[in-house]
């Protein structure tokens, strides 16, 4: 479904992502953790074609984000960090932009618009301007923009980041339906949501893969079994090699 | 190579459509419309002295064009990339199937019926001089159409800058001082003062690249394809600029 092959990616002198791999199967949830700069948004960006990468290639549904960018974006949904989003239009304009922009059949884009417009849970503020619309259904916007064309591939950049628990759990749930039938990955650092939502997890440290396993397994890495040791005991003692 | 170009094209009413809607979903193209139509008649009655002429034409009104375009232009174009810069909807946008020559085209275009709007709502100036005499229609409309191939190659340039730039006041403030340039070299008292450093070779090469001498021979009602084919390439060339500058943002 989506195959993740040695990504690398340098900004000037910071060598941001060094050598990123792993695939992601159909049914499967990854939670993509690590560190603020760590490369996690870099890596996401590369997959989604919103950056070349030096070298390295994402393979989604198949097809290479670098010789056939526009046949894999077509199977990729993207939800970028702060979920960004025209302001100036209403929720149904700005996916039925998307769905004339994704030159989804005619006949098709008003059943797609709806269904995920029904998907999101934003029906009761299809009125509305998004300047004008709170953080958790902007955010839900930004996700039914990305699921619009109902892809294969989901790459979404902290999905929940800056929502209220139930806002939360909200998006969580609408990840918990789509999971059967697409590979999704999701970026957080709110730690506590990964054994929820997601059923593999990829750690990553100063643009390298530190650890890929599931959440149970990562966490039976730490002396008292919790994921957070975990996570701060793996960056910290990649932090001690390199010193 | 149909299929090429379609690729490389995709995108592009959808980008249009989204564009013209953002300038008339804000007060932006009112505004816009507003303050030009309102500059461009105190320039051509007041300045231009359109009523003591005694000829019923249109030269006082055709001849701010450029001045006025130099100014009112760039701030048309120059949301197009900042903005989408400033709200990180570039990201958005970039993660779509997208052939960047679409898009730029697209917001181009965009830009230019806002401006072709503004022309149009001046028609009414062209039907009192109807009124007022026997006016030579085709060379006003001739004028007309030169005039919104230059509003085309402005615009062309505050696009393009926008990309560059990704800040709106910055990209405003040197797409002005391009179009000044471009405008301005045809200005007898910057020729004469090209003339008397360079000699006559040199300032007629710098008049010939100014928007001001290629839109003379349209305001006396000559259709000069030199003109139309110079405001043409000045448009594609800024417009292959745009597209390098949209897609340097892959590189990050």
């Amino acid at each position: 479904m989506l195959e993740v092959k040695a990504l690398e990616k340098s900004y000037g002198a910071k060598h941001a992502v060094r050598g990123v791999s792993f695939t992601v199967e159909k049914g499967t949830v990854l939670g993509f953790l690590g560190p603020n700069g760590a490369g996690k948004s870099t890596t996401m960006r590369m997959i989604a074609g919103v950056l070349e990468p030096d070298s390295g290639d994402a393979l989604i549904d198949g097809q290479s984000i670098i010789s056939d960018r526009r046949a894999a974006q077509a199977s990729l949904g993207y939800l970028p960090e702060g979920a960004p989003l025209y302001e100036d239009m209403t929720p149904p304009e700005f996916l039925r932009f998307l769905a004339e922009a994704r030159a989804l059949p005619r006949k098709s884009r008003r059943d797609a618009v709806d269904r995920a417009i029904a998907d999101a849970r934003i029906l009761s503020v299809s009125h509305q301007r998004i300047g004008d619309l709170s953080k958790g259904y902007r955010r839900r916007v930004g996700l039914a923009g990305a699921i619009l064309h109902d892809p294969p591939v989901l790459v979404l950049d902290e999905p929940t980041d800056g929502l209220d628990p139930n806002q939360k759990r909200a998006v969580r749930a609408l990840i918990a339906r789509m999971a059967p039938s697409k590979a999704i990955i999701i970026s957080t650092h709110t730690l506590t949501e990964v054994p929820a939502m997601c059923h593999r997890a990829v750690l990553i440290d100063r643009g390298r893969v530190i650890a890929d396993d599931t959440p149970a397994g990562l966490a039976r890495r730490s002396e008292d079994g919790s994921l957070e040791s975990a996570f701060s005991r793996l960056t910290d003692q990649v932090e001690d090699e390199t010193l | 190579m149909t299929g090429y170009l379609t690729r490389q094209m995709s995108g592009f009413s959808a980008t249009y459509r989204r564009e013209l809607g953002a300038y008339f979903a804000t007060p932006m193209a009112y505004v816009f419309l507003a303050v030009f139509l309102l500059a461009l008649g105190l320039f051509t009655w007041e300045a231009g002295r359109f009523f003591d002429t005694g000829v019923a034409d249109l030269q006082p009104f055709f001849v701010w064009h450029p001045w006025l375009y130099m100014i009112f232009l760039p701030a048309l174009a120059m949301r197009l990339w900042a903005d989408e810069k400033a709200s990180g909807t570039d990201e958005l946008l970039l993660s779509l199937p997208l052939g960047i020559p679409g898009l730029v085209l697209g917001k181009l275009m965009a830009a230019w019926t806002v401006a072709a709007a503004g022309l149009l709502l001046t028609l009414p100036m062209w039907a009192s001089v109807n009124f007022l005499g026997s006016p030579d229609n085709t060379a006003i409309a001739l004028a007309y159409f030169v005039s919104l191939l230059m509003a085309g190659a402005y615009l062309s340039i505050g696009a393009a800058v926008s990309a560059l730039t990704g800040s709106q006041v910055t990209s405003f403030v040197i797409s002005v001082v391009i179009a000044f340039v471009f405008t301005a070299a045809g200005w007898p008292l910057v020729l004469s003062t090209v003339q008397s450093l360079f000699g006559t070779g040199f300032a007629d090469i710098v008049a010939r690249f100014s928007f001001i001498t290629q839109f003379e021979g349209a305001q006396r009602g000559v259709l000069e394809l030199r003109a139309v084919a110079y405001f043409l390439g000045f448009t594609a060339t800024f417009v292959f600029l745009n597209c390098l500058w949209a897609s340097r943002q892959r590189l990050g």
